[in-house]
């Protein structure tokens, strides 16, 4: 991040508590002016929270979220220059698309020919100008949604927020709006705040990504960043199919940390700091970071059995019985079946780790 | 959706098309009996001729409803002139009726919106407690209204009391006492429909309109209001219609002046004095007004759901 660029969103230590419950531990974070800014988590931990409490429908029990340097915690909904993509799109049922769509900009005062004019441009942008006099009703799912981001977006917000936009669409329209939600963010410059419990969403869109739970933030960063390096053992779990494996750390070395696990097996991987010798902690490997071989391929190899082959489309799931020790779960692209082995159920073999595919999580 | 609902319905018909005569029969029995029948029973009543010690000569006259309209004079041979004082009567219930359906509104809207917007555990305990003071018989809640309110009850001793007035404020035997006793008989007619209403209502549109940069006062105008007017229309009605018929309180809080329709219809069928045939006659040109109402009421109802 170069130091010129502005912080969109601050949110500063803020708290939420309802009576006895506390739904947002203090959360400090800041959301980049331009950027494409996921909330990410299973549900209830707190990133709905945070993003109402970003829109002013909750309030915010402890801390502040400045708004570009300007302090918005005490603000009505009405007053922030924010707007939002509500989960089952909240569109108004007894007007029309058009009408809308022109309403944010007619509150903001602008005229009604105005507003409409901006509108059906608005319309033209998600491509639904032809639907511009039909009731909400009358429209699918997808469009919909296009609507209700077409009227958040009219009146031209600072931040705009989407709280889980795109869940109740089918998969493949689903795919589809998460590529315009991406390229409308680039189109118009705003500000997106998206919010989703899906993580496959998270690393398609975002530009970063906060990954909650419980409450507490687990780890903001890049996607690569987040799946690449998970922070701990919630995050390494909850994004994408992995490998958790129960390790004791026995020696580090030159940066590198020497680890035992079941069965008498060894694995070497990057020391973490904070994690000495003698942890007993989890280390992660994806299973696209594996491959399978008859003798060694690597420093790091296991000596396993093959249990089964589950052909899943792109790959083939290949689950892995260590002698002694836990199953394995490899991965193997389709399109990489000449460079590398399947083998049948039962057969032995090697299973290899890349160097710095294993990853040590604290708890 | 819509499609989906509508080919549900027409499967649930053939399933039962060969019972269905005989299972509609109960409802057009008691159809028949309660509605149709008495209907008929005084369309028939107010075109016969009154007997002078009530009932009626099996004999067909325009007279009842000529005399709710013209003035022929005491023995019935001056020229016809308009006959005012029905239809000033008439005009009378109309207004009161408003108003107390207006009293009905301001108080029953607030009401009911508070109602829908408690927790799911507390809106029956709300329901159940408006609806208390109705276990209690019309004639026995209006008599004690009349109590409260009269020149030395509790409200003017109160007033005075506290040294708010000097005198006590005149309030029984006014239109004013009659619209606040029509709105306390039927103001749960007004909640109850409007409640019904807010709670279906999605208070995530209420939170899109102050997103998009709208006051409360403009939610609840253009977004909250436009949503729960069915609500609203249907209270409406079912305040106005039976206040416009009630007889009870113009009786025991108008006095003489403050006379109502329903109090004219009800004093042609009391004891020998009546006239059958006029109360019948007066009973059609009401029914009449009220079908008209509910009719435009209807037809606006259709055009709002077409648009």
């Amino acid at each position: 991040m170069s130091g010129d660029t502005k912080i969109a969103i601050d949110v500063r230590e803020a708290v939420k508590r309802y009576g006895d419950f506390t739904a947002l531990k203090t959360i400090s974070l800041s959301i980049m002016d331009n950027e494409f800014f996921t909330l990410l988590g299973p549900s209830g931990c707190g990133k709905t929270t945070l993003l109402r409490m970003i829109a002013g429908f909750e309030d915010v029990t402890e801390g502040a979220i400045y708004l570009y340097g300007d302090e918005i915690a005490g603000l009505p909904p009405n007053k922030r220059p924010v707007n939002t993509v509500f989960q089952n799109y909240a569109l108004f049922p007894h007007m029309t698309v058009l009408e809308n769509v022109a309403f944010g900009m007619e509150m903001r005062g602008r005229s009604k020919s105005d507003a409409r004019k901006r509108a059906g441009e608005m319309l033209d942008l998600v491509q639904l100008q032809q639907f511009a006099a039909r009731k909400p009703s009358q429209l699918s799912g997808g469009q919909q949604q296009r609507v209700a981001l077409a009227r958040a977006l009219a009146p031209e917000p600072k931040v705009l927020l989407l709280d889980e936009p795109l869940s109740a669409l089918d998969l493949k329209l689903r795919k589809a709006m998460q590529l315009e939600l991406k390229h409308l963010q680039r189109e118009t410059g705003i500000t997106f705040i998206f919010v989703t419990h899906d993580q496959e969403e998270a690393l398609t869109m975002s530009d970063r990504i906060a990954v909650m739970s419980a409450g507490e933030l687990q780890q903001l960063g890049s996607p690569t960043d987040i799946y690449e390096r998970p922070h701990n053992m919630f995050v390494a779990d909850f994004i994408g199919e992995t490998n958790l494996l129960e390790v004791s750390v026995d020696a580090i070395k030159e940066g590198r940390a020497t680890c035992h696990l079941g069965g008498g097996h060894e694995l070497t991987c990057n020391a973490v700091d904070g994690i000495g010798i003698g942890s007993k902690v989890h280390m992660s490997i994806r299973p696209e970071r594996l491959y399978m071989s008859d003798s060694p391929a690597e420093a790091e190899s296991l000596k396993g059995r093959v249990k089964e082959n589950i052909f899943v489309g792109t790959d083939i799931t290949t689950i892995v019985d260590l002698a002694d020790g836990p199953d394995f779960t490899v991965r193997t692209s389709n399109s990489d079946r000449g460079n590398k082995r399947i083998f049948e159920p039962g057969a032995e073999m090697f299973v290899n780790m890349e160097r710095g595919a294993g990853r040590l999580l604290v708890d | 959706m819509a499609a989906g609902a509508a080919s549900g319905g027409s499967a649930t018909t053939d399933t039962y098309k060969e019972a269905r005569t005989w299972l509609l029969m109960p409802a057009w029995v008691t159809l028949t009996i309660l509605v149709l029948a008495p209907v008929l029973m005084m369309l028939v009543y107010s075109f016969l001729t009154k007997e002078f010690r009530g009932g009626v000569i099996w004999e067909f006259s325009l007279s009842a409803y000529d005399q709710f309209f013209f003035d022929r004079g005491l023995f019935g041979d001056d020229p016809p002139k308009i006959e005012w004082t029905y239809i000033t009567i008439f005009w009378r219930s109309i207004w009161q009726a408003g108003a107390a359906t207006l009293l009905s509104l301001v108080i029953g809207f607030p009401t009911a919106y508070f109602i829908a917007t408690r927790s799911p555990q507390m809106r029956p305990v709300w329901v159940f407690l408006i609806t208390i003071p109705y276990w209690v018989n019309l004639l026995i809640r209006t008599v004690s209204m009349k109590f409260l309110l009269r020149d030395e009850g509790p409200l003017n001793d109160a007033l005075i009391g506290i040294g708010l007035l000097d005198d006590p404020l005149r309030i029984i035997n006014t239109n004013f006492a009659v619209q606040l006793g029509l709105f306390y008989s039927y103001l749960p007619f007004m909640v109850l429909p409007i409640y019904a209403a807010v709670e279906r209502y999605n208070f995530a549109l209420s939170e899109a309109a102050a997103d998009l940069y709208a006051s409360k006062w403009t939610t609840l105008r253009r977004i909250l209001l436009p949503a729960i007017k069915p609500g609203v229309v249907a209270g409406c009605i079912l305040v106005f219609v039976p206040s416009m018929g009630s007889f009870l309180a113009p009786d025991l809080l108008g006095g003489a002046k403050n006379f109502m329709i329903g109090s004219l219809i009800e004093e042609q069928f009391k004891g020998n004095a009546g006239n059958w045939p006029f109360g019948a006659a007066a009973s059609m040109i009401l029914l009449t007004m009220v079908l008209i109402i509910l009719m435009i009421s209807a037809r606006q109802q259709a055009k709002a759901d077409r648009a």
